[in-house]
Order: structure tokens, then C-alpha cells, then sequence
């Protein structure tokens, strides 16, 4: 190191050091107060949550519960629909991770290894209908499951009945397949080496039982990452269900809150103990995956 | 392998066709006979209603009015958070806890939040002003809902631009210093020009959802009072599952497909030249 480079490094060195003793701490009380401004909703859900209905008209409103209870949750499990549309969120949002790792995969791995007739073309019609913004596909999507064939009570030709309205099946439908997993699992694909394939080849492996023994045991982040992107989709999926759902027993978690919150008076305490339920699992999924998450996220960037 | 792709094409591109060739009909699934087809009929009718374009601007409002908070805020928190403090990675996980709730649930919290009795007007009653009924006054209803998602925006757009700001060579910024540029222009003249091409990410990518918000203002107002808080989506719907007019609400949907590009090349546009400034 030259002498002029020492000493322009000292100087540097004098400039970059603001951050130490109490004006350390001191950020750190501005960032815990903004922090504090961001969760404060949060707080307040938590704490309605826990209030006995009679403190949560007091005036002023307190955060911290006097009494605090577990009343609302029991009020909520006992007597409202929360049960039932917690039951098939889980059910629609599992089917959902299980067909879309499956699937995006699967449909990612042919799109990167595979030259099938058109398959440069297709990709990049799928991609783009990625972009296609949700709507456009709902009225078709409707139609096609009030019409599915020999379902519901339909004929042959889809006439007659209800279809696949008001089922499972018909919630899952348009889950099933999300074109933006299908593009990070051919961009992860793509970043794998080809000598994998070649010496599986050499000992005589098909396409299939290569991508189900070789590339896909070696993508579990990408399959994470699917996983998780697919369930909190499933999982927060409002419109869809609003549109095929039409009785109690086959409404989701956000059409079971959102019915409760348009119930004449609202009340408080259950909702926010209603909503306590719904996002736990949702944080949990994220939690689980978020390692994975991120550099499964970062590996689609890479290649084009 | 080659089914996965059949079933790909199956979920996403026959619809959007199919689609298309409602938007071209008059399709009431009440009446008898199926889709009628004609033409261009349909999007002449929803382009000469003033209810569409006055869907189009408070979708516009909306989104310009979300992003206009969230985005120097959420550059602001990231700021805040990039460097090593004591508590920083708990408070970075914490700021992005709105961004992995979802809009539902997010919204029943601040039904409560705009109640009569809740915490916003409990504030204003603090500095001595009267009580707004925030979610059902047409002056205040869409600002309300805006707030909302600024909120629930911040975390993501942090995140982002904490990235960006971790991939600004240290180098270049001493070499500011060493120049004699105090924090304020380091950042003016530095920091801000290299992050320009992520606030362009940041911006679409939000442009892009925002312009298809539909379960917090179905929840919160149902795009009233006086379809004051009516974004395209909202009327899409109500036109399809309300009024059973399927042609002309699929006509509507690809005009807001239309928007929502013309939206993302504008902000392209105008937010690199910007940059080269």
C-alpha cells in the first residue's frame, strides 16, 4: 500500500465510523420506533383478540387487556363458520403445494431440458399470460367450471346443472397450474449442469426417470420456494372463491372473515381472534420456507 | 413431463382466448342461446361509459396514491435498516410482517382501526378533532383505503430496496467522501442514481398489483359510498356476478389489461429519464 492510499484510508476510515457507541444505540431507538409505528396494528389485533367483550368499547382504549381471555377463540371455534372454512383452507391450500410442485416442475423441467416442437414459443406464451392480469381469466374460468362435464348434475355438454361450483374441485381449478412457478422452476433447471442428464443417460435412464431420481432431488429449494408461493396464493385467494362459493360449508378462511365482518355489528373481539387464526399459518409456511424462499427467488434472475 | 405442459396451456392460455372471444359478444347466461357474437360492439359501449373512466381514475388515483406513500417511506425504513445496530435483524423481520399477511386479514384489522371507536379517531380525539367515519365518507373513503395499502406495501418495497442498497460498491461512496461530499449528497449524488433501476422494479411490480386491488375495497367499502372507491376490478365484477353481463365485462377486463401496461411503460419511461438526469 502506497503511502497516499494509507492516508487517504484513514480519512475514510474517520468518515465511516458514525455508528458506534451511543450513536448506535441511538439508531437503534429510531429503528424500534418506526418498528413500533409499522406493528402497532398488529398490536391492537392481539389485543382485541384477548379482550373480554366488555373492554373492548372502553374508552380510552387500553392495548394491554385487563382480564386477558381466551373467550373469543372459544366463541369463534364453537359457534361460527371459522372451523369449517379453516378445514378446507388447509384442504384447498395443500392440494394446491402438492399438484404445484408436482406440476410447475415438471412442466419447468421440459421448458429447460427438453426441445419439444414449439416448446421456445409456448414458454413465452405462458410467461406472458403471467402478466395477464387475473380478471381477464375469471369469467372463462366461471364458465368452465359452472359447465365441466358430467359434474354437478351436467350432461355430457355441461348443460343442466352447477358443475363444479360450490366443490373443492372447483376452488382448486385455476391454483392448480401458476405459470410464474412454472417459470422459476425452468430457470433453476436451467442453471443445472447437463453432465448429470448425459451420464443417466449413458446408464440408460429415460427423460422421466431422470428428472424424477436426479434433477428434481437436487431442486428442493425451487421446490420450496414453489411451495411456498403456491400456498400463501391458495391460502389468500379472495376473488376466486367468492365467485364459485356460495354456501357456508364450502367458504374459505378470507370469505368466512369477510362475511363475519359484514355481519350488521361488527364484533370485534372474535373478528380479530378470527384473524389471529388466519394468519398464523400463513406466517408459519413463510417462516418454514424463507431460507429456501429467498435463494430460490435470487437463482431466477440469473438466466434468461 | 409433456402433460404438465398440456395442463399448463389447458389452465392459462385457453382461458385468456376464450375470454377474448367473450369480450367480442353479448353473453347474459340468464337469458337463452349462448354468446352473441358482435364484433367490437362491446368495447366501443364500455370505452363511451362514464362509468368505466371514472373506474380508470380512482384506479389510477388509487395506485398514484399508494406508491406516492409507500415508496420514499419504504426507501426511508431501508436506509434505516441497512447497517449493523443492536435489535437490526429483529426490526427488519418486523417491518416485513405486513407484507406476509394477507389483504383480508390486513383489512379486518383496519376495519377496526377506521371504526367509530377505533384507534384513528380515539387520535384525533387526543388533538381535540371530531370523529370521521373514515370508510363510509366520499371524501375520505378512498384515502382511507390507500393508507391501508401504503402500509401493507412498506415491507415488501424495503426489502427490495435494502438489496439494492447492499449492492452499492462501498468504494464508490468513499470515493464521494474523499471528494468531500457530506451524507446528504453522498446519498443525493450516489446512493440515489444506482438505486434508480430498482425503484423502477419496485414501482411496476406495484403498479402492476395495484391496478388489480379488489378484496380490501370489496371488504372495506365495496366501492362505495357513491362509487367513490370503484376501481375497474370492483366494476368487472359487479358487472359479471351482479348484472350478469359477461360479454361486457370480459370487454372491460382486457381494457384493463390495456391500463395496466400503459401504466408500467409509463413508469418505465418517465422514472428512467429520470435517472439519467
Amino acid at each position: 500500500m502506497s503511502l497516499a492510499t494509507a492516508g487517504r484510508d484513514r480519512m475514510v476510515a474517520d468518515r465511516a465510523r458514525p455508528h458506534r457507541g451511543p450513536a448506535r444505540w441511538r439508531r437503534t431507538a429510531l429503528t424500534g420506533m418506526a418498528t413500533l409505528l409499522v406493528v402497532t396494528p398488529f398490536l391492537w389485533m392481539l389485543s382485541l383478540a384477548f379482550k373480554p367483550p366488555t373492554e373492548v368499547f372502553t374508552y380510552p382504549p387500553r392495548l394491554l387487556p385487563q382480564q386477558p381471555t381466551l373467550d373469543n377463540f372459544v366463541y369463534v371455534w364453537e359457534t361460527t363458520n371459522i372451523p369449517v372454512a379453516l378445514t378446507n383452507s388447509l384442504v384447498v391450500s395443500f392440494l394446491t403445494v402438492l399438484v404445484n410442485c408436482l406440476v410447475a416442475t415438471a412442466a419447468g423441467y421440459a421448458f429447460a431440458r427438453v426441445d419439444f416442437g414449439g416448446s421456445k414459443l409456448l414458454f413465452i406464451l405462458v410467461l406472458g399470460s403471467a402478466m395477464v392480469p387475473a380478471v381477464v381469466q375469471l369469467i372463462p374460468l366461471f364458465l368452465v367450471t359452472r359447465h365441466f362435464p358430467l359434474a354437478g348434475g351436467n350432461d355430457i355438454l355441461g348443460q343442466g346443472g352447477t358443475g363444479l361450483l360450490d366443490t373443492h374441485a372447483g376452488l382448486l381449478l385455476p391454483l392448480l397450474v401458476q405459470p410464474l412457478n412454472v417459470f422459476l422452476a425452468r430457470q433453476y433447471f436451467l442453471d443445472m449442469p447437463d453432465e448429470l442428464a448425459d451420464a443417466a443417460r449413458v446408464d440408460g435412464a429415460g427423460e422421466l426417470r431422470i428428472f424424477w431420481r436426479i434433477y428434481l432431488p437436487l431442486g428442493k429449494p425451487i421446490v420450496a420456494t414453489i411451495a411456498v408461493l403456491s400456498f400463501t396464493g391458495a391460502w389468500e385467494d379472495f376473488l376466486w372463491p367468492l365467485v364459485v362459493v356460495s354456501s357456508p360449508d364450502m367458504q374459505t378462511l378470507p370469505l368466512a372473515l369477510s362475511s363475519f365482518a359484514a355481519s350488521g355489528v361488527v364484533q370485534y373481539g372474535p373478528l380479530m381472534a378470527s384473524t389471529v387464526i388466519a394468519i398464523v399459518p400463513a406466517l408459519l409456511i413463510f417462516l418454514a420456507g424463507q431460507r429456501h424462499f429467498v435463494h430460490g427467488l435470487g437463482s431466477g434472475g440469473v438466466k434468461g | 413431463m409433456l402433460p404438465a405442459v398440456a395442463a399448463l396451456v389447458v389452465v392459462t392460455l385457453l382461458p385468456i382466448a376464450y375470454g377474448f372471444y367473450l369480450s367480442l359478444t353479448s353473453y347474459n347466461p340468464v337469458e337463452r342461446g349462448g354468446p352473441r357474437f358482435h364484433g367490437l360492439d362491446g368495447y366501443v359501449a364500455v370505452l363511451s361509459s362514464g362509468q368505466f373512466w371514472q373506474a380508470v381514475l380512482v384506479t389510477i388515483q388509487y395506485a398514484a396514491g399508494t406508491l406516492i406513500l409507500t415508496v420514499p417511506a419504504a426507501l426511508g425504513l431501508a436506509l434505516l435498516v441497512n447497517g449493523r445496530f443492536p435489535g437490526v435483524a429483529l426490526f427488519r423481520s418486523m417491518l416485513f410482517l405486513p407484507r406476509v399477511v394477507s389483504l383480508v386479514a390486513v383489512s379486518m384489522i383496519w376495519l377496526w382501526l377506521y371504526s367509530r371507536d377505533g384507534l384513528f379517531n380515539y387520535v384525533l380525539d387526543l388533538v381535540g378533532l371530531p370523529p370521521v367515519s373514515f370508510l363510509t365518507d366520499e371524501d375520505t373513503a378512498l384515502l382511507s383505503l390507500i393508507l391501508m395499502r401504503a402500509w401493507k406495501a412498506l415491507g415488501g418495497g424495503m426489502i427490495i430496496f435494502l438489496a439494492g442498497l447492499q449492492a452499492i460498491p462501498k468504494d464508490l461512496l468513499e470515493a464521494a467522501a474523499v471528494d468531500g461530499c457530506g451524507r446528504w449528497r453522498q446519498f443525493r449524488h450516489v446512493t440515489l442514481p444506482l438505486l434508480v433501476p430498482i425503484t423502477i422494479y419496485v414501482v411496476v411490480v406495484d403498479v402492476i398489483y395495484l391496478a388489480q386491488s379488489f378484496s380490501e375495497i370489496y371488504i372495506l367499502t365495496s366501492g362505495g359510498p357513491l362509487s367513490s372507491t370503484t376501481v375497474v376490478n370492483m366494476l368487472i365484477y359487479k358487472e359479471a356476478f351482479e348484472n350478469y353481463r359477461l360479454g361486457h365485462a370480459s370487454a372491460m377486463a382486457f381494457l384493463l389489461f390495456c391500463l395496466i401496461f400503459a401504466l408500467a411503460y409509463l413508469n418505465i419511461r418517465v422514472l428512467s429519464r429520470g435517472g439519467r438526469r
